[in-house]
C-alpha cells in the first residue's frame, strides 16, 4: 500500500500529493434515518477520487457532509491536515472546495455569465458604497474578473450562450454552465455529483475530457459521484465504494472491480 | 430601421457592462434626461406636479426600493408602508430638531436611519422564508404605525396627532411648506430620483446584485457557492430600508406637507407599493418607475374620466379603482408576469429587427 | 379572590371566544392552503362579500343599484321584498360556489405550477377586485345583519360568576353560538379531510399537483370544492362578525388578523389554526387589559403579529406545521 502521505507520478505524468482531505468516522442521521454509518477515507491531492454505489447509498450526503451543508453528529473532517470545525456551507466554499449539483443549482433568473461570475464571490471584495458608485474600484474588480470567466467560458466552449438566460437552456448545457461556476471559484478541490447524468455518449466524452482538463491544467483535487462505470474505471485514480451508508469497497479501479462485495451488491457480473 | 445594433460591437468588457449598450437607446436616455431636467421645469404647474410628477417620482424611488427587496433578493414585504412612515418622523424631527442643517442631509440621514430600522425589522428573514416572512413584515408594519401614533414624542406632542413640514429652503428657493414653488419641489425630487436610480443600477449589476438574486433564486446553493445569507439578506433590507426612507421623508416634506400617520402609510401604502412594482416587472429598475407611473396616472385618468366626464359621483369610481386594479394584477400575474418592464423588452426586441420578418 | 384576578378571568374568556372567531376565518385559509398551496389572501374580503351578499339578498336590495342609477339615472334601490335568513343563507351558499368556480376557471386554472409567492399575489389582487366588485354591487355603507342568532349578555352565566365571584360575568350569547358553530364544523372538516374520497383527493392535491393529476383526480373539481368550502367556512365567518359589529369594510381587516392565527399554528393544520386562533385571542385580550394602560392602549393593533413573529424566529414552521427538511 502507498503511504498517502508521499506524493508520487502517475503514468500519464500527473503528480498526486499527500492527503489534503480526510473523512474519519463520519455518521450522518436524520431523525431515526441513518445515512452515513461510521465512514473514513481520504482524497489525496491532485487526484481523481470517485464515490460510487448504489442508489440511497448516502453518496450526495457524504458530498454535503464535505462541503459543510450537513454536520455529521459523529466524526471528524480533516482539511489539509487540520481539523475542520463545524462551520457554515459560505465558510467552507471560502476555504476553496466548490462542487456541482446532482438536481442542477443553477440561479435561473440570472444569465450564463451571471452565473458564473457569482462563483467569483470570494474574489471580489468592493465594499457596498464602492460598488454603489461603480466608477473606480468596484468596475475595475467587475472587469478583471470578467476577464476570468471569459477564459473558463472559452475552455468548457459555452460562448455563444452566455447572455442567455439558464433557464431557457438544455439540460446538458446547464450542467455544463455549472461545472463552469464551480471552476470560477479556482478550488482546491471540486466536488462533482454526478456530473453525466442524462448525457448521451458524446456529450460523457465531453464532459471526460473537461474533467480531465481540468485536473491536468489546474491540479485540481477532484472528487465525483458517478453511476457510469466506465466512466468511474478510465478517469478516476481511486474509488470508495457506499451501500447502505457504510464503506464497503476502497482503493484503485482494479482492486474496486475485483472487490467480491462490491459485485455482490452493486457491480454485478459480466456475463461474458 | 432605425433602431439597429448592427456595427456597433463592444471591443472592452467595460462596455459590455454599460446600462444602455444599443447606441439607440443611449440618446433616448440622455433626452429623457434633458426634457426632464431642463424642459419640464418651465412647463409645469401646480397641479401637474402635485398630482402626477411628485407622487411619480418619489413612489418611484419606494419602488425601486422595495423592488431590491423583493425582486432582486425574493424577501417579501409588507411593511413598506410603516417604513415610509420611519422616513416621514425621521425627517420631521429632524427638521424639528436641528432647523439650521439643510433638507437635503434630513433626507439622507432619514434614509439611513429607517435603513437601521428596516435591518432591525428584517433580521428574522435569517429563520423565517417566503408568507410567513410577508406575514412577519407586517407586524413592522402594524407596530410602526401605531408607535407614531401613540409616543407624543414622534409628534411633538401636538393635540392633532398631526405632523407638519416646517418652511425649508435650498439656495434661497423654498421648496416645503404652502409658498413652495411647484417645479422648485420638482427638480429636488427629481435629483434624488436620479442619483438614487444610478446606485440601484450599479448596486444590481454588480456583486451584490448577484448575490441578491442568487439568495432569491436557490438560497442553499447559494450558501453552497459561498454567499454569506446574512451579509446578503441584510444588505438588501438596508439599501431597500435607505431608498423607503428617503420617498417616505420626501413624501411627507415636500409632497403632503401635513400626514396623519393611519391614513397616510397604512397597510394600503404597502399593497400600493407591491402592486407597482409587480406591474411594473419585479427585479427591474425601468420596471419601478413604469408600475410608479401606471399606478399614479390611473386613478388620475379614471376620475378624469369618470367623474369630470361622465359625471359620477366619486365613490363610484373610488370602488372601480379597486377592481381595476384588482382585475389588472390578476391579468398581468397570468398573462406577463414580469410585468410592463417585459413587455418593454419584447417590444423592444421586436423593434430591432423591424422592419424585417426576422 | 382579587378584583384584578376576577377581571383577568372575564377577559380570559372573552379571549378565548375572540380566538374562536379568528379560528373561524383562518380555518378557510388552511382549507384552500391544504389543497392548492395558494395563500388566499382573499378570505376576509370573501367573508365580507358574503355577508353582504347575505344582507342584500334578506333585505332584497338591487345588485348594482348604485351603478346603474349613475348610468341610467334612475333611482332604484330595493326590490321591496325581505326574505327570511335560511333563503338567504341558501342564496349565497349558491352564489359562493358560483364565485369559486369563476375563481377557479378565470384565475387559478391559468396559474397552475407557478410560484408560492406569485398565487398569493394574485390573491391579493382577487381581494381588491371583489372588494370593489362587491361594493359596487351591494353598495360599501354599514349594514346590520340578523339572522336570528341571540346575542346579548348571557343571563345564565352572568347570575351563576355573581353567585360565585361577586361579579358576574359578562359573556354575549353571539360568542357562545360562535364556539359551538366553529367547533362543529371544524369537526366535520377534520372528519372530512380525514376520512372521505374527496377529503383524501384533497390531501393529494395539496401535497403535488402533477402527482395527483397522475392518479387521475381532477384539479379543477378539487379546487371548485375547496374554494366552495372555503367560500362557506367565510360566510359562517361573515355572519358571526357581521351580527357582532355590522357588515362593514372592517370586516375584510380580520383576514389580516388571520395571518398570525395560521403562523402560530401552521399553516397546512387544522387544528393548528384553532390553537393558534386560541392563543392568538387569549394573548391579545390579556396584553391589553394587563400592559395596554400602561402604553397608551390600542395594542391589539399590532400584538398578534408581533407575538407571531417572535414564535416563528424559534420555531418558523409553527407550532403544527410540517418541519422542511431541505435537500440539494
Amino acid at each position: 500500500m502507498l503511504d498517502h502521505s508521499e506524493s508520487y507520478v502517475t503514468e500519464d505524468g500527473r503528480t498526486i500529493g499527500g492527503v489534503v482531505m480526510e473523512m474519519k468516522n463520519i455518521t450522518l442521521r436524520f431523525g431515526g434515518v441513518v445515512a452515513i454509518k461510521d465512514i473514513s477515507f481520504d482524497i489525496r491531492e491532485g487526484e481523481i477520487r470517485a464515490i460510487i454505489g448504489p442508489n440511497g447509498a448516502g453518496k450526495s450526503s457524504m458530498l454535503n457532509v464535505i462541503s459543510g451543508f450537513y454536520n455529521p453528529q459523529e466524526g471528524d473532517v480533516y482539511y489539509k491536515g487540520a481539523l475542520r470545525p463545524p462551520m457554515k456551507p459560505y465558510q467552507v466554499a471560502r476555504l476553496g472546495i466548490a462542487r456541482t449539483f446532482q438536481n442542477i443549482a443553477l440561479f435561473e433568473g440570472m444569465t450564463v455569465l451571471d452565473n458564473i461570475m457569482t462563483g467569483r464571490l470570494n474574489h471580489m471584495k468592493a465594499g457596498l458604497f464602492a460598488q454603489a458608485l461603480w466608477k473606480g474600484k468596484a468596475e475595475a474588480e467587475e472587469v478583471a474578473n470578467r476577464e476570468v470567466v471569459e477564459k473558463i467560458i472559452d475552455f468548457l466552449e459555452i460562448q455563444s450562450i452566455r447572455k442567455t438566460p439558464v433557464g431557457r437552456l438544455p439540460y446538458g448545457l446547464k450542467k455544463r454552465v455549472e461545472l463552469a461556476r464551480a471552476l470560477a471559484a479556482e478550488p482546491s478541490i471540486l466536488l462533482l455529483d454526478e456530473p453525466m447524468a442524462g448525457m448521451n455518449v458524446e456529450e460523457k466524452e465531453d464532459m471526460s475530457r473537461f474533467i480531465l482538463d481540468v485536473n491536468d491544467e489546474f491540479g485540481t483535487t477532484i472528487a465525483l459521484i458517478e453511476h457510469d462505470m466506465g466512466v468511474v474505471m478510465d478517469l478516476s485514480d481511486r474509488v470508495v465504494v457506499m451501500d447502505y451508508g457504510k464503506k464497503i469497497g476502497d482503493g484503485t479501479p482494479d482492486e474496486v472491480r475485483n472487490n467480491q462485495a462490491v459485485i455482490d451488491a452493486y457491480l454485478g457480473v459480466s456475463h461474458d | 430601421m432605425f433602431y439597429r445594433e448592427a456595427g456597433d460591437f463592444k471591443t472592452t468588457y467595460k462596455d459590455d457592462n454599460q446600462t444602455f449598450p444599443i447606441k439607440f437607446d443611449r440618446y433616448r436616455y440622455y433626452a429623457v434626461m434633458f426634457a426632464a431636467f431642463a424642459v419640464i421645469p418651465f412647463l409645469i404647474n401646480d397641479y401637474w406636479v402635485n398630482a402626477i410628477f411628485l407622487p411619480f417620482l418619489i413612489y418611484a424611488i419606494a419602488a425601486i426600493g422595495l423592488n431590491i427587496l423583493v425582486g432582486y433578493c425574493g424577501q417579501v414585504s409588507l411593511g413598506t408602508g410603516g417604513f415610509m412612515a420611519v422616513g416621514a418622523y425621521a425627517c420631521y424631527k429632524l427638521m424639528t430638531g436641528f432647523p439650521d442643517i439643510n433638507l437635503f442631509f434630513h433626507i439622507i440621514i432619514s434614509g439611513g436611519i429607517t435603513a437601521f430600522v428596516c435591518v432591525l425589522f428584517g433580521l428574522p428573514s435569517l429563520r423565517i422564508k417566503g408568507f410567513y416572512l410577508a406575514v412577519a413584515t407586517l407586524a413592522a408594519q402594524f407596530f410602526l404605525v401605531w408607535l407614531f401614533n401613540r409616543v407624543p414624542w414622534f409628534y411633538n406632542n401636538s393635540a392633532s396627532g398631526q405632523i407638519n413640514a416646517p418652511e425649508r429652503s435650498l439656495f434661497d428657493i423654498t421648496i416645503t411648506g404652502p409658498n413652495a414653488d411647484a417645479w422648485a419641489k420638482y427638480l429636488f425630487c427629481l435629483v434624488f430620483v436620479t442619483v438614487l436610480a444610478l446606485i440601484a443600477r450599479n448596486l444590481t449589476r454588480g456583486t451584490i446584485g448577484r448575490t441578491w438574486m442568487a439568495i432569491r433564486d436557490m438560497d442553499i446553493a447559494a450558501e453552497i457557492i459561498g454567499v454569506n445569507p446574512l451579509k446578503a439578506k441584510i444588505s438588501a433590507f438596508a439599501v431597500s430600508g435607505f431608498f423607503v426612507g428617503v420617498s417616505g421623508a420626501l413624501f411627507f416634506s415636500v409632497y403632503l406637507g401635513a400626514v396623519e400617520v393611519g391614513e397616510v402609510f397604512g397597510i394600503n401604502k404597502s399593497f400600493l407599493v407591491l402592486f407597482m412594482i409587480i406591474i411594473g416587472g419585479l427585479g427591474s429598475i425601468f420596471g419601478s418607475f413604469a408600475g410608479a407611473a401606471f399606478l399614479v396616472l390611473l386613478p388620475v385618468f379614471l376620475k378624469n374620466v369618470l367623474v369630470g366626464g361622465l359625471g359620477w359621483p366619486t365613490d363610484l369610481a373610488a370602488h372601480l379603482e379597486f377592481l381595476i386594479i384588482g382585475a389588472l394584477i390578476v391579468i398581468f400575474l397570468i398573462a406577463e408576469p414580469h410585468g410592463l418592464a417585459q413587455l418593454w423588452r419584447v417590444a423592444k426586441e421586436k423593434l430591432r429587427l423591424w422592419p424585417f420578418p426576422h | 379572590m382579587s378584583d384584578t384576578f376576577i377581571f383577568g378571568m372575564e377577559v380570559f374568556l372573552n379571549g378565548l371566544m375572540a380566538g374562536v372567531l379568528y379560528a373561524l376565518v383562518a380555518l378557510g385559509f388552511v382549507l384552500i392552503y391544504k389543497a392548492s398551496g395558494i395563500f388566499n389572501y382573499a378570505q376576509g374580503v370573501m367573508a365580507l362579500f358574503a355577508a353582504m351578499t347575505l344582507v342584500g339578498i334578506m333585505e332584497g336590495r338591487v345588485p348594482f343599484a348604485h351603478l346603474i342609477n349613475a348610468l341610467f339615472g334612475t333611482q332604484i334601490h330595493h326590490f321591496g321584498w325581505h326574505l327570511p335568513a335560511v333563503f338567504g343563507i341558501i342564496f349565497t351558499v349558491v352564489a359562493m360556489a358560483g364565485f369559486a368556480w369563476c375563481v377557479q376557471k378565470f384565475i387559478f386554472r391559468h396559474l397552475v405550477g407557478q410560484e408560492p409567492i406569485i398565487l398569493f399575489m394574485a390573491t391579493i389582487g382577487l381581494a381588491y377586485f371583489l372588494e370593489g366588485f362587491g361594493d359596487l354591487m351591494w353598495g360599501s355603507d354599514i349594514k346590520k345583519l340578523d339572522v336570528g342568532l341571540p346575542q346579548g349578555i348571557n343571563l345564565l352565566i352572568d347570575e351563576t360568576t355573581f353567585g360565585w365571584f361577586g361579579y358576574g360575568f359578562f359573556i354575549d350569547n353571539l360568542d357562545i353560538v360562535a364556539t359551538v358553530i366553529a367547533a362543529l364544523l371544524v369537526i366535520s372538516l377534520i372528519i372530512f379531510a380525514q376520512y372521505t374520497k374527496q377529503g383524501r383527493a384533497m390531501r393529494a392535491v395539496a401535497d403535488d399537483h402533477q402527482a395527483a393529476l397522475s392518479v387521475g383526480i381532477s384539479l379543477n373539481f378539487i379546487w371548485v370544492m375547496v374554494w366552495s368550502l372555503a367560500g362557506f367556512v367565510a360566510l359562517v365567518a361573515g355572519i358571526m362578525w357581521g351580527t357582532k359589529s355590522g357588515v362593514q369594510f372592517s370586516l375584510s381587516l380580520i383576514a389580516l388578523k388571520a395571518l398570525p392565527v395560521l403562523m402560530l399554528g401552521g399553516f397546512t393544520s387544522i387544528p393548528g389554526a384553532i390553537v393558534g386562533g386560541l392563543i392568538i385571542g387569549v394573548g391579545e385580550k390579556m396584553f391589553e387589559f394587563l400592559v395596554g394602560p400602561l402604553v397608551g392602549g390600542a395594542t391589539e393593533n399590532w400584538f398578534a403579529y408581533v407575538l407571531a413573529l417572535l414564535f416563528l424566529v424559534f420555531r418558523p414552521q409553527g407550532l403544527f406545521g410540517e418541519k422542511i427538511i431541505e435537500r440539494v
